[in-house]
């Protein structure tokens, strides 16, 4: 099945083409095609690898290079809402494991892992720059500071009520 | 989070929800400071930065102005580049400066886009600063249609155009000439040096790449002149100092600080002390990378000569009896960084603190270079059963030998950056290690 870009993305594209004409090509935009890929199917298929790659005129081989090396690009679904947990050593030093796990705990699945009403993925994620509110996680555009497990129920009930897809500042 | 001590610059807006808007930002006095830097020759503003004596704010605490200076003068097509893929464990102010202040970084780019007769610019945002993205996204469209970029800013014939590049989640990319491969859309791989970025950078032309707080700092010096603003500094060090505290303190947080306060007035003065009325055992003191200090090293300034060079900072070791050559017997004390302080209390398990920083430059080290690649994954597997209680009486000498085979054996600092503090924790709480290991052998006898 081949996939296609929406006039919106389309259009994305072309603009962001223009801003980097000085390097001679599209190259610099295989970053943001991913990220648009990435909100308008769910996650990064064999197909919308191969899009993108037309859609800049890159090898297939480059635009898989690029998408396998972030960490942010999905090559499989995931949930609507993206928790990143982090664990790093400020949050670590003030319970961030301990939050980890209350939040595995809840939503039944592992770190990694998304649940299987399709609302949630949670990931355990390197250093989010917020550390002196730790332990603390990013979801999307909104942070959840200085986080104690007791408080995990009431951030799940409040994302179960306003999802907050990572695709929505793409 | 101001604290009364010093002067504010960067962080003066923090907490105030309208200055994020352009209008707020004009309000209260933004923008004012161009006019007069674009009335400016491009060499004024680069000697009134040198003279300024601001160094860089994203780890190396090079010399902006002097930076600034190694771009050929017959470069047909400069760049300009923001570093902000702020992502060193432990440090969390370009992504406060982002959120609260977005024009006055797009300011200090523009009058430093000047300066070098930089054209095409980017801020290269990382991937999981969404907030942050959005906010600078829409700043940079506030600041196009006001007419501050684009082709003939303020009618002064000049072009200064500026792009918002977001990354996907890559440690790496906080490396210069990895920043620079993943702009120009490919993995995030370090580049060989030299050519320099400033010689040969971005799309193969001389390119500067700066940190936030670098160029946030850069109107202040063209408002009230590099003199004031080295004023303000310790002498070799100009302005003031963005710091993180996070750890076992009782008042975490993100302060603007004098550019000499030492790290126990940081602890006491500023933070609350240490938490639970607990002692401190160790500080990292900027950032992961770094190597750390005890207890007995906190009186030294939080600055960027102190740390490599201050006598009353031990030299980091390679084994007992064997000092880190940095290259021509230079000794290894720390370095300032980024300005993330990390404060351990003493109740911290360091060998468990020190496998998850080996974890984490495990997980991100970028796979280029072998010694990193191996390396940083077999630190981090023998530390954690160091760490586990089920280490060997060989371990040390293990992570010591592993750690001094990466350092300055590969292509960028991350290698240099996951040896180091596995080779200055082992050098100042080696007691730490060898009990560790000393429980797994009683244990296993026991067994």
């Amino acid at each position: 099945m081949s996939l296609e870009f929406s006039a919106d993305a389309q259009k994305k594209i072309a603009a962001l083409c223009e801003r980097y004409t000085v390097s001679g090509g599209k190259k610099p935009v295989v970053m943001a095609a991913l990220h648009l890929a990435q909100k308008e199917f769910g996650h990064l298929s064999d197909d919308a690898l191969r899009l993108v790659a037309a859609t800049l005129d890159l090898p297939y081989a480059h635009v898989y290079g690029v998408a396998t090396f972030y960490t942010m690009y999905r090559r499989d679904p995931s949930g609507k809402t993206t928790i990143r947990m982090c664990t790093n050593i400020s949050c670590m030093m003030r319970g961030g494991y301990e939050v980890l796990a209350a939040f595995e705990q809840k939503l039944g699945v592992k770190k990694g892992g998304t649940t299987s009403d399709k609302k949630f993925t949670l990931v355990e994620e390197e250093c989010i720059a917020a550390c002196a509110n730790a332990p603390c996680a990013v979801v999307g555009t909104k942070y959840f500071l200085d986080i104690t497990t007791d408080q995990v129920g009431k951030i799940i009930a409040e994302l179960e009520a306003h999802p907050s897809p990572e695709s929505e500042v793409v | 989070m101001p604290t009364e001590i010093g002067t504010k610059l960067v962080s003066a807006r923090f907490g105030n929800e309208e200055a994020k808007t352009l209008a707020g930002y004009e309000k209260a006095g933004g923008y004012s400071a161009l006019r007069k830097a674009l009335a400016m020759r491009p060499e004024d503003i680069t000697n009134e930065v040198k003279l300024s004596n601001l160094r860089g704010r994203g780890g190396a605490g090079f010399s902006t102005g002097t930076k600034w200076g190694f771009v050929p003068k017959d470069a047909k097509q400069v760049h300009l580049v923001c570093n902000a893929d702020e992502s060193e464990p432990g440090t969390c102010k370009d992504r406060e400066l982002i959120y609260w202040d977005p024009h006055l970084l797009i300011e200090g780019m523009i009058m430093s886009a000047h300066a070098l007769k930089a054209v095409h610019n980017y801020i290269y945002i990382r991937g999981e600063m969404m907030r942050e993205y959005a906010v600078l996204a829409k700043a940079v469209e506030e600041a196009y249609a006001r007419g501050y970029l684009g082709k003939n800013i303020l009618g002064t014939g000049l072009e200064v155009q500026l792009t918002v590049h977001r990354g996907a989640g890559a440690y790496i990319c906080g490396e210069e000439t990895a920043l620079l491969n993943s702009l120009e859309g490919l993995r995030g791989q370090p580049r060989l040096k030299p050519p320099f970025p400033a010689v040969k950078g971005l799309f193969g032309n001389p390119t500067i790449v700066n940190n936030v707080e670098t160029l946030m700092n850069v109107p202040f010096i063209i408002d009230k002149g590099g003199a004031w603003f080295n004023g303000l500094g310790t002498g070799r060090s100009g302005g003031t100092r963005m710091v993180c505290v996070s750890g076992h303190v009782n008042k975490p947080g993100v302060f603007e600080l004098p550019m000499g306060i030492t790290f126990n007035q940081i602890i006491n003065d500023v933070c609350g002390g240490v938490w639970k009325g607990n002692k401190v055992k160790a500080v990292i003191p900027g950032g992961v990378s770094m190597p750390p200090l005890d207890a007995d090293e906190l009186d030294v300034p939080c600055e960027f000569d102190a740390l490599q060079t201050d006598e009353r900072i031990k030299n980091v070791m390679v084994r007992p009896g064997q000092q880190f050559d940095l290259g021509g017997g230079r000794a290894l004390k720390t370095m300032a960084g980024s300005g993330g302080i990390v404060v351990m209390d003493h109740t911290s398990n360091i060998p468990k603190y020190v496998w998850r920083i080996m974890k984490f430059f495990a997980h991100e080290s970028c796979g280029q270079c072998t010694p990193c690649r191996e390396g940083t994954g077999w630190l981090e597997k023998v530390a954690k059963r160091v760490a586990d209680g089920n280490g060997k009486s060989t371990d040390l000498e293990l992570l010591s030998s592993i750690a001094h085979g990466i350092a300055g054996n590969t292509i960028c600092a991350l290698g240099d950056a996951a040896a180091w503090p596995m080779l200055g924790f082992l050098t100042k709480f080696r007691g730490d290690f060898e009990a560790a290991i000393a429980k797994a052998q009683t244990k296993g006898e026991a067994a």
